[in-house]
This record gives C-alpha cells, structure tokens and sequence, in this order.
C-alpha cells in the first residue's frame, strides 16, 4: 500500500509538474515535490489550511491541495454548498469525509461561489485522484482580488507542509 | 504547563442532545472539552454524516418502534446507542495535542495510544482499523470532525447491549476488513466483561490527566451557546425520510 501511495504520488508530481497543459518541462522543477512527494502545481496560490486556488480572469476555481489529500485518506463523501451562496476568506464552505472523519474544507479568497463540482457527489474520489483537476470543488467570483497577494505561492507552501510533516 | 482540559460529566443524558452541545463546543468554544457520558436515556440510531438510511438501517422495525434515527456531524459508520453505551468525547484545540497532525489518521492513533493507557493490564486492547477491540472483537466505535483549528474525537463504547437493538441495523456494506464475515453478535463484545462501570471512566479521567489539567465543570457553568443560537448539522431523521427508506427497502 505505501509502495502504491508513493509511486502515485511520484507519478501525480511528475506528471503535473506546471498548471499549464504543456509537457515542455518533463521533469519536476526543484520545488514541485515536497519531502513526502505531494505534488505543489505552479501558477497556484495556497492557504496554510491546504485549499488551492487558481485565478483566472473574473473566476477563482478552489480545492484541496496534493498533500491533504494524502493526509486525509479515501474520500468517501463531499458536502458543497450551492451556487449563488459566499465565502468570505479563511472560511469554512463545506467539507470532505474521509476515514471517519469530517474535514472542513475552507475557502483562501473571499467572493460568490459560482459554479460546484457535481461529480464529486457521485465521484468524491476524484480529490484523491486528480486533486488539482478533476478535484475542483468550487468556482468563485474574487470579490477582494487582492486577498490572493496574502497567500503562499508554490514555494512557500512546500516548505510550509515539509515542515509541518517534519514537525510531527 | 499541561493545557486545560474542561470535563463535563453527565449521566443518562440524550444523545441528540449531547451531540449538538459537542458541535457548539467545537465551533463555538476555544477550550479544550472532555465530555463522559454514562448511558443515554433509551434506545437511538446515530449514523454519520453521510450515512444512507436505506443501506443502513431496518426502516420499517425503526418506525414499527419508534426508534430515533440521528444524523450527526462528524464522519464514520451507524451505531445503535442505548443505556448500555458509554460515550467520551474529546475536543482539543489542535495547538493543545501539538504533537499530534490534524488529520483523521494521527488523531485516531493518538486516541488509540490514550485508551491504551485506559485498558493497560487488563485486556487485549488495540486500535484495529479504526475500532478500539479486545482481541478481535469491537467494543468501541469512533467519529471524528476537524476544522481548521480543532478537532473533535468521540466514542461511543459498548458497555452492554441488546441483541435485539442489533437486528435494527443492516450489515453495513462498507465493514473493516477484520470484520470479515462475521454479524454483529459475533463481531462486537460487551466492556463490562472487562472492567466495571465505574473503574472504566476513572480509568478514563486518569489517562486525560496524564497529557492536560484536567477541570472538572458543571454543564450549567459552562459558557456554551444555548442550542437556540446555532444551527446545528446534527438533525433527528423526518419519519418521511423513514418512510421514503421503506419504500427503497421493499
């Protein structure tokens, strides 16, 4: 089991090692692969409560990063909110059931949910499985952009998570 | 200095009752809470939060018997509770257990490390998957929710139960691997075959102590929200929604 956990992984690194579709860099860069080898995607800003978030244009799109993933387990069960409701940054907007678990899953930006993943009521897997794509959870419209400049980038958040698992 | 530990003791308190003053105290409260409650006062289903009426529970022996179907907030399996049952919940700021991720996995093996301590001389205790057992046999069943900065684990142990309660539940689809085939009768066993009652929670109280400073409070004293203030996740089952799985059943 651990064997299959670490190739996936490896192979989830390799493979998305760029939030763009091109494959011009076929091996990681240095930071794409934390110590417990969670992939961290370019492009992509992070909360230190392992929610990404991808800006694009008038549309923020939001999920859970590689290595929560991980550290959650099976996802069993997504509990989202629906279209048309907020989420003000650092906030809680659903969760994900995992082991026996409940986690909150909170928001890194402030703004109207838009748009939500209705795969994950019949696929939850998908977060473990393809976190950053098939994973999304929610689309909003920023309502303060500038809360993005507060979040860590690719960098910042590998080191953030190598020294959480190494502190434990 | 050990972080403070408030403990709330009841007895025969309800279980729905019980499990909307545990969400206030998770998302209410920034101190750490220890909840014994020593048998609940008649016979309730409690299933998580994702848990499928239909695929869980004999619905048509439940509202022939008016047996109380909860859904409650934090994840893990169905559960038939009763006088019998035991229940101890720890909430903790994640900062207070700082040694421990707030992730189901390090969570659960922290509270696996604590009931050893609990069970240490007397039986075969362990955490096996993500029950608490004696041999290979459950007697304790957990649930957990985290938020961003706190964490709720709870058990509900099986002090004594009826065989009858049991015949409410249908064989879970999803079963610890353990389990293997085995029913209820032959897959659970009953705590007071171990120790008694009394000696289980001070048992219980004593290993808190170990790892917090541990506050003994009233729950009037306690400085949580009244249910009216809150909207909780926790909810009683409608007898529609038994009926609707009647009619999946049938």
């Amino acid at each position: 089991m651990a064997l299959r956990l670490w190739a996936s992984s490896t192979a989830n690194a390799l493979k998305l090692s760029s939030a763009s579709a091109s494959r011009t860099h076929p091996l990681p860069s240095p930071f794409s692969l934390s110590r417990c080898f969670s992939s961290v995607l370019d492009g992509l800003k992070y909360a230190n409560s392992h929610e990404w978030v991808k800006h694009e244009g008038s549309v923020a799109t939001i999920g859970i990063t590689d290595h929560a993933q991980d550290h959650l387990g099976e996802v069993v069960f997504v509990d989202l909110p629906e279209p048309g409701g907020s989420v003000k940054q650092g906030g809680s907007f659903g969760a994900v059931e995992s082991v026996k678990a409940t986690s909150d899953v909170n928001s890194p930006i402030s703004g109207e949910i838009i748009e939500v993943n209705a795969s994950l009521k019949e696929t939850p897997g998908l977060i473990n499985t393809s976190p950053y794509e098939g994973g999304w959870m929610i689309k909003v419209k920023p309502s303060s952009p500038a809360e993005l400049d507060s979040l860590l980038g690719p960098k910042e958040y590998t080191k953030f998570c190598e020294e959480e698992d190494a502190s434990h | 200095m050990a972080p403070l530990m408030n403990l709330v003791r009841l007895r025969g308190f309800p279980i729905l009752q019980q499990l909307h003053l545990e969400e206030r105290m998770l998302r209410t409260s920034s101190a750490n809470w220890c909840i014994i409650n020593d048998g609940t006062t008649s016979p309730a289903i409690v299933m998580g939060l994702s848990g499928k009426v239909a695929e869980l529970v004999e619905a048509k022996s439940v509202l022939r018997d008016h047996i109380p179907v909860i859904r409650r907030f934090t994840g893990g399996g169905t559960v038939i509770v009763d006088q019998g049952t035991i229940f101890v919940t720890l909430i903790c700021n994640k900062d207070d257990v700082s040694d421990v991720q707030p992730f189901p996995r390090p969570i659960m093996s922290w509270s696996g490390q604590l009931y050893g301590e609990v069970f240490k001389g007397l039986a075969d205790f362990h955490l096996r998957e993500n029950d608490y057992v004696f041999g290979d046999r459950k007697f304790g069943g957990n649930a957990q929710s985290i938020t961003k900065h706190r964490w709720v684990h709870h058990t509900s142990f099986l002090w004594d139960y009826e065989v009858k309660n049991m015949s409410y539940l249908k064989l879970p689809t999803k079963a610890p691997e353990y389990r293997l085939t085995r029913d209820h009768t032959d897959f659970v066993c009953r705590m007071k075959e171990y120790l008694p009652r009394s000696e289980f929670i001070e048992r219980t109280i004593k290993a808190i102590e170990a790892q917090f400073s541990v506050k003994s409070i009233n729950l009037e004293s306690t400085d949580i929200p009244s249910s009216s203030e809150f909207v909780h996740t926790t909810r009683l089952l409608t007898e529609q929604e038994l009926l609707d799985a009647c009619t999946i059943q049938t």
